[in-house]
């Protein structure tokens, strides 16, 4: 444990151990609560993230399921219908595909086919996101295409913070919650509050105070967007980096706010630049603050290409903190 | 098991399923001229030859059990105990709808009485069952769910998902699939390469057998064998319940890949026809006795149809509602 200067207690820890301890706490503190999924109980997590939740709290309520995507994701709507609190883990968001059915066309909609009669109390965890050159169909950024759905929430936790905090906070949330983790921040520490606990849902933060340009991004695409305020900073830029934390619904009064600020606004996204979440963001600008821009919005994400083996082409498909500083930089020009 | 429901299950009470399987007869045909005067729009599909099917599983199940079914509920709704009036209201799109008049005549839904909807994604419903009875399992309640669904399911990825899963982890669920022969045009022996469906599901370690779903009473007895079967914690049953339906797919549909012999033969075997002429062989059902009942739901639906008329239609100001929780202002 450390003491910053401010004074707060802090502990460091990597993401996978605050997921993990999120894990932990709410099994702990609810015995309707269980987790389920392909792998989460005697292998430990697909990433290691439930590790030693098996021995801790046994099978019924760590329990691993078969290859099939479509029935355990149903079976955690119907036991949330049920009266339990399922958390359901998808190995990463393209098995999630699998599952659309049920997430799309049951859990975002039962509530409203039932005209409010029901509610489905269902966490979906699913590991997203590119950086380990685990090419086409294990690295992409979907959650872009959960958010486009009513009925859902979709949080997309991008500091220690978040990993630890939102799993209680969706758990209390009476609708279906996806939380989306960054594989690639898995092994990544940060510090955490040591008096941290369940975080609000509702609200995009900002994660650096600036005046000349705001800089946007969620999930992994926070990480470039703080290097690159970082790099500015060192030229004489202030830039603000808002972290959008959750997709839907879209927290857009913060960002707003800062582009009446900062007047310049750039994006940063790892999905494809076409129809992606930040594209949202920047629709929204443009209808509710086109006079604040005194700038052309700057976009800097994935190219529009299924993502590649090669590292270097990996790279080359993602946004980079140098990407960002040229936007940036284009947007101050 | 609470004791009730255990004599439920082991009395079958013929008239009963006789009343039931008239009263969603005249329901789905005034349901097919309130649709072609335009009052009920959207996809309209009826059980109109199934009833054996909808009165012999539902009646098997307790008030605790629960049910899924798919956009051909209306007979389940109805031997569920949802009233006609909220039936019909929910079709004609009132807020005083089973639904609130935002589901129509494909998602009928009721809380109160564990009747889940109302599904109109072929096999949809599968996974949201055995997850109910992974819920019960789960929180050690003696209950049941039921599933129906049609053939056509059977060729769908959760429906295999599913039952394997409930079979894992033998949970409290009835499959009950309603063969009957056909998925919209498609006959069974076109799309299915084994057309023994109980066969199939049984591979997956379950107790499975087929029914005549002609018979109200082999159905309930069936079901009730495999409720209890289920309630009892030796693990999920699948009922291939055999049956078919005398009326098109939906309003939509010109009905032309059935041959008309094909049809009558099946109109032969009308299960209230045979459930009648039973009753009457045996002395329980006097003359003029099935057109008393059927003139008593004739005026349960009349007083239906205005009530459910008389009921409001939402405001639009109200059209976001129902996405998620409401918070009070
Ligand atoms: C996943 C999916 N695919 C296709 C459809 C369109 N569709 C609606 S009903 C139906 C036939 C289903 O047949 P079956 O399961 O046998 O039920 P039945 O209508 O005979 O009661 C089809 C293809 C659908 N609703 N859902
Ligand atoms: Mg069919």
């Amino acid at each position: 444990m450390t003491v910053t200067a401010a004074g707060s207690a802090t502990r460091t820890l990597t993401f996978r151990d605050a997921f993990g301890e999120g894990l932990r706490e709410a099994l702990a503190a609810d015995d309707r609560v269980f987790l389920m999924g392909e792998d989460v109980g005697r292998y430990g997590g697909c990433f290691g993230v439930s590790q030693g939740l098996l021995d801790e709290f046994g099978p019924e309520r760590v329990r691993d399921t078969p290859l099939s995507e479509s029935a355990f994701v149903g079976a955690g709507i119907g036991a949330a219908l049920g009266g339990t609190r399922p958390i359901v883990e998808i190995m990463t968001v393209n098995f999630a595909l699998l599952a659309l059915d049920q997430i799309v066309n049951t859990a975002a909609t039962l509530r409203h086919m039932s005209g409010g009669q029901l509610n489905v109390p269902l966490v979906i965890r699913i590991p997203t996101g590119p950086g380990r050159q685990l090419a086409a169909q294990h690295s992409h950024t979907l959650e872009g295409w959960f958010a486009h759905v009513p009925g859902l929430r979709v949080v997309t936790p991008a500091t220690v913070t978040d990993a630890r905090g939102m799993l209680a906070s969706a758990l209390a949330d009476p609708d279906p919650v996806l939380v989306f983790e960054q594989i690639a921040l898995y092994g990544a520490s940060g510090d955490l509050p040591v008096t941290a606990g369940p975080v609000d849902l509702d609200r995009a933060a900002i994660r650096r105070p600036g005046h000349d340009v705001t800089v946007v991004g969620y999930g992994g695409s926070l990480a470039p967007a703080l290097a690159a305020a970082e790099q500015l900073a060192a030229g004489g830029v202030s830039a603000e980096v808002v972290d959008l934390r959750t997709l839907r619904p879209l927290d857009s009064a913060t960002v707003l706010e800062s582009v009446a600020r900062t007047h310049r606004l750039v994006v940063v996204d790892n999905a494809w630049r076409s129809g992606g979440p930040t594209a949202e963001v920047v629709a929204r600008v443009a209808e509710q603050a086109l006079d604040e821009l005194d700038a052309a919005i700057e976009r800097v994400a994935a190219a529009e290409v299924p993502l590649p083996y090669p590292r270097h082409l990996e790279e080359a498909a993602l946004p980079s903190a140098d990407r960002v500083v040229a936007a940036a930089r284009r947007a101050l020009a | 098991m609470s004791k009730l429901a255990s004599e439920r299950s082991v009395q079958t009470d013929p008239q009963a399923l006789l009343t039931t399987m008239i009263r969603i007869r005249r329901l789905e045909e005034r349901c097919a001229a309130l649709y072609s005067a335009g009052a009920i729009r959207g996809f309209l599909h009826l059980c109109v030859g199934e009833e054996a099917v909808a009165a012999g599983v539902l009646d098997a199940l307790g008030p605790d059990d629960a049910v899924v079914s798919t956009y051909r509920e209306h007979g389940h709704a109805l031997a569920r105990g949802i009233p006609m009036a909220a039936l019909l209201a929910e079709m004609f799109g009132r807020t005083t709808g089973c639904s609130h008049g935002r589901g129509g005549s494909m998602h009928l839904f009721d809380a109160a009485r564990r009747f889940y909807g109302g599904n109109a994604i072929v096999a949809g419903g599968i996974p949201l069952a055995t997850g109910l009875a992974l819920a019960d399992r789960y929180r050690d309640r003696p209950w049941v769910t039921a599933c129906l669904f049609g053939d056509g399911a059977v060729a769908e990825g959760e429906f295999h998902e599913s039952l394997n899963l409930a079979a894992l982890w033998r949970l409290p669920v009835v499959f009950c699939c309603e063969n009957n022969r056909y998925a919209m045009g498609t006959a069974l022996e076109r799309s299915h390469a084994e057309t023994d469906l109980a066969l199939r599901a049984g591979s997956y370690g379950l107790r499975a057998w087929a029914v005549d779903g002609m018979d109200a009473v082999a159905v309930r007895e069936a079901t009730a064998l495999a409720v209890d079967t289920a309630r009892t914690g030796a693990g999920p049953c699948f009922l291939e319940l055999r049956t078919y339906r005398f009326r098109a797919h939906s309003m939509y549909d010109a009905d032309r890949y059935r041959d008309r012999a094909e049809i009558d033969e099946w109109k032969d075997r009308d299960p209230i026809d045979r459930l009648a002429t039973l009753l009457t062989d045996e002395g329980l059902l006097g003359a003029g006795g099935r057109a008393a009942l059927e003139a008593a739901a004739d005026a349960e639906i009349d007083e239906a149809v205005a009530v459910a008329e008389a009921g409001p239609i939402e405001p639009v100001e109200d059209l976001t509602r129902h996405v998620t929780t409401e918070v009070p202002a």
